[in-house]
């Protein structure tokens, strides 16, 4: 049944008239995703790809045609006031792929959507797809994707495309492939993730992608441990990273000897959770450790 | 980005923080002037952006005149972790009665701003940290409310049974949360923060870090930024708008995309590489936005090959594949260069490639591997 989202959910576009959001917009409906509408002020009465009516605002949007799910492309500077938009026209669930929106924005974002029950994933995301209900929210591609039992979580985007192509050709299908995004501040956490995979009786196991910087992959190891007995694998990247340095993701740094690969790597085998030394090893790891694997 | 002391320090007297006053010199006899000014003794403050100034010999008290010439001689010029001393801070010397530590920082897992208090001022947070967790008060600020009068005091009773101190503490850590949002900050320190022998409650010290992705709001701290401070491909980088981090190593490394760039440098260190740098050309590239990142790899004499990986999501291939064909046209590019590009378009970006001698990988393992044998060459 994978997660976040329904076969029947309704799903608008912020921004579906911008460069990337008019591009990505007709990828997600080529795919087959249930777009019912997009939002540009100033474009409403317009129709996009001669079928999805365009409006100027999310409350319009949501009265017309019944939306409930948002993924917003519109610039960093308008990021947040395009989220506080969506959830107070109603939306429960949000995806922000922008990149680039500055932190504090997100932590002033935060109690509103806790407020009114909304999901965030992102910002600076890739966002989700669930092969076997035809949904694309983000930027993933489709072409790479399979149905099948599968969940991914990760903390990046292109990294997440190598790892879901290998499962695919390998025949491992998935029930969702999330990319919950490497910003210090989440809607969507590495936990609300696994805890959500672990709710979902199709997801048969998990591949974990992680980074450096914080101590999410630490907590899931702990919660997996404790709580969950389906087959998880893992791959940590930044290695290499010099401590210190951003390195593109504003929350992949490491600080005062903190949040590095090694540290993350011994979390999470001591979990059993094995990590792949290369992106190319997590199918092999995963098919050792899950039997009936398909 | 990070700021100075003397910056951060600006930034706290504007929302209203008890700090010393001082003012930068970059010459021994500025440096005396402002001594002459503020009246002595005095403290010489080696302005660089790193942490453990003093235990270099970059801050100096200094009694006498003489002793000034001598401390704002040997440091400016001083090289302290890799930085050149350009700037010494001048600010009169307070008798330390006693030494606080105040910090705030955004916290991941409550996704508030997290205040951080000790009554173990003066020594680094991170080695308190480590010894003694238990010494650090922490609380998450509720960003509708801001830090309200009775939490503050609440923090500030737990580190001193004054309450004379505690009010000032208070308030003081008030004013830091909103020079904190204010300035779109993601770390602010004061440590330590004083109280003097007449019990007067000051920051001598000042730590600032900005959030980069929200100084475009703030045009008056973007100009704070240190040029002298930034690796010039660094800054070159920053100014077209990439994502770069030099290394040591004679790999160059181009890839959309900061795990998959990561990804690929530990790839090259595990095939017996070494990465020369870590680069994203990010989202929705542009051929001149490939021309860029390739001068910027290419200031770096140390490079011998180039190794493009691309897996395009939001990154169309024949985007990227057109701006490497330009690039080498437009440049005289003596090193090898290997591509993989894979993903949306990518037979397109295929054939644009055809015509070229750029060396194809299908895989990013084999590309990877090529780069380091051509790298040997």
């Amino acid at each position: 049944m994978a997660i976040f989202c329904k076969a029947d959910t309704k799903i608008l576009v912020q921004g579906i008239t911008g460069r990337d959001g008019s591009f990505h917009a007709k990828s997600m409906l080529d795919y087959g995703t249930n777009i019912v509408a997009g939002v540009t002020p100033g474009r409403g009465g317009q129709t996009f790809e001669g079928k999805v009516p365009v409006f100027d605002s999310v409350a319009e949007a949501v009265a017309e045609t019944g939306a409930d799910a948002s993924v917003i492309f519109v610039p960093p500077f308008g990021a947040a006031g395009a989220v506080f938009e969506a959830a107070d026209a109603g939306c429960k669930l949000v995806v922000c792929i922008t990149e680039g929106v500055p932190t504090l924005d997100m932590v002033k974002v935060m109690p509103f959507l806790e407020e009114r029950g909304v999901r965030m994933v992102g910002p600076n995301c890739p966002g989700f797809i669930n092969p076997g209900m035809k949904a694309k929210l983000g930027i993933l591609p489709g072409n790479i994707v399979a149905p099948g039992p599968v969940g991914l979580i990760s903390r990046s985007g292109t990294l997440t495309y190598e790892v879901v192509d290998a499962l695919t050709k390998a025949g491992l299908g998935q029930t969702t492939c999330l990319g919950i995004g490497g910003d210090p501040v989440i809607g969507t956490q590495f936990m609300d993730a696994l805890k959500a995979f672990h709710a979902d009786a199709e997801t048969k196991a998990l591949v974990m992608i992680g980074e450096i910087g914080g101590d999410a992959e630490e907590r899931a190891a702990e919660y997996i441990k404790a709580n969950m007995d389906i087959p998880v694998v893992s791959f940590i990247a930044g290695r290499t990273a010099p401590p210190g340095k951003r390195m593109g993701h504003a929350g992949a740094i490491v600080t005062g000897g903190t949040g590095t690969a090694a540290d993350k790597k011994k979390a999470l085998e001591a979990a059993g959770i094995p990590v792949a030394d290369r992106p190319v090893d997590v199918v092999p790891l995963l098919r050792e450790l899950w039997k009936d694997a398909p | 980005m990070n700021i100075h002391e003397y910056q951060a320090k600006e930034l706290f007297r504007a929302m209203g923080l008890v700090v010393p006053p001082g003012d930068v010199a970059d010459t021994v006899d500025g440096a005396l002037a402002l001594a002459r000014e503020y009246g002595l003794p005095v403290m010489v403050k080696s302005q660089v952006l790193t942490g453990g100034r003093g235990k270099a010999g970059g801050v100096k008290f200094c009694e006498t005149e003489e002793d000034v010439k001598t401390h704002a001689g040997n440091i400016l010029g001083m090289d302290i972790k890799g930085h050149t001393v350009h700037k010494v801070l001048i600010t009169p010397a307070e008798t330390i009665a006693e030494e606080y530590y105040v910090g705030m920082l955004v916290d991941r897992a409550s996704r508030r701003v997290l205040l951080m208090a000790s009554a173990e001022g003066g020594v680094e947070i991170e080695q308190v940290a480590k010894d003694n967790p238990d010494a650090i008060l922490k609380f998450a600020i509720d960003p509708r409310y801001g830090l309200l009068d009775h939490q503050a005091l609440g923090v500030a009773m737990k580190m001193t049974g004054d309450i004379k101190k505690a009010r000032q503490l208070a308030v003081g850590m008030q004013k830091l949360y909103r020079s904190f949002m204010h300035s779109d900050a993601s770390l602010a320190e004061i440590n330590p923060y004083i109280f003097t022998d007449e019990g007067v409650g000051k920051a001598i010290d000042a730590k600032v870090n900005l959030d980069d992705n929200a100084m475009y709001r703030h045009p008056t701290y973007e100009a704070m930024r240190d040029l002298d401070e930034e690796e010039a491909s660094e800054a070159m980088a920053r100014k077209a708008d990439l994502s770069f981090v030099k290394l040591e190593g004679n790999v160059g490394c181009l890839v959309n995309g900061a795990g998959l760039a990561m990804a690929t440098m530990d790839l090259v260190k595990y095939y017996g590489g070494l990465p020369a740098n870590f680069l994203d050309i990010g989202g929705s590239s542009n051929p001149d936005k490939v021309v860029n990142a390739l001068e910027i790899i290419l200031t770096d004499p140390n490079v011998e090959v180039i190794l493009f990986n691309i897996f395009g999501g939001i990154t169309r291939c024949d985007d990227v594949a057109k701006g490497i064909i330009e690039a080498t046209k437009r440049m005289d590019i003596k090193v090898p260069i290997v591509v993989r590009l894979t993903g949306t378009n990518e037979v397109e970006a295929r054939e644009l490639l055809a015509e070229t001698d750029l060396v194809p990988a299908a895989t990013m393992d084999e590309a990877v591997q090529k780069a380091i044998e051509l790298a040997g060459k």
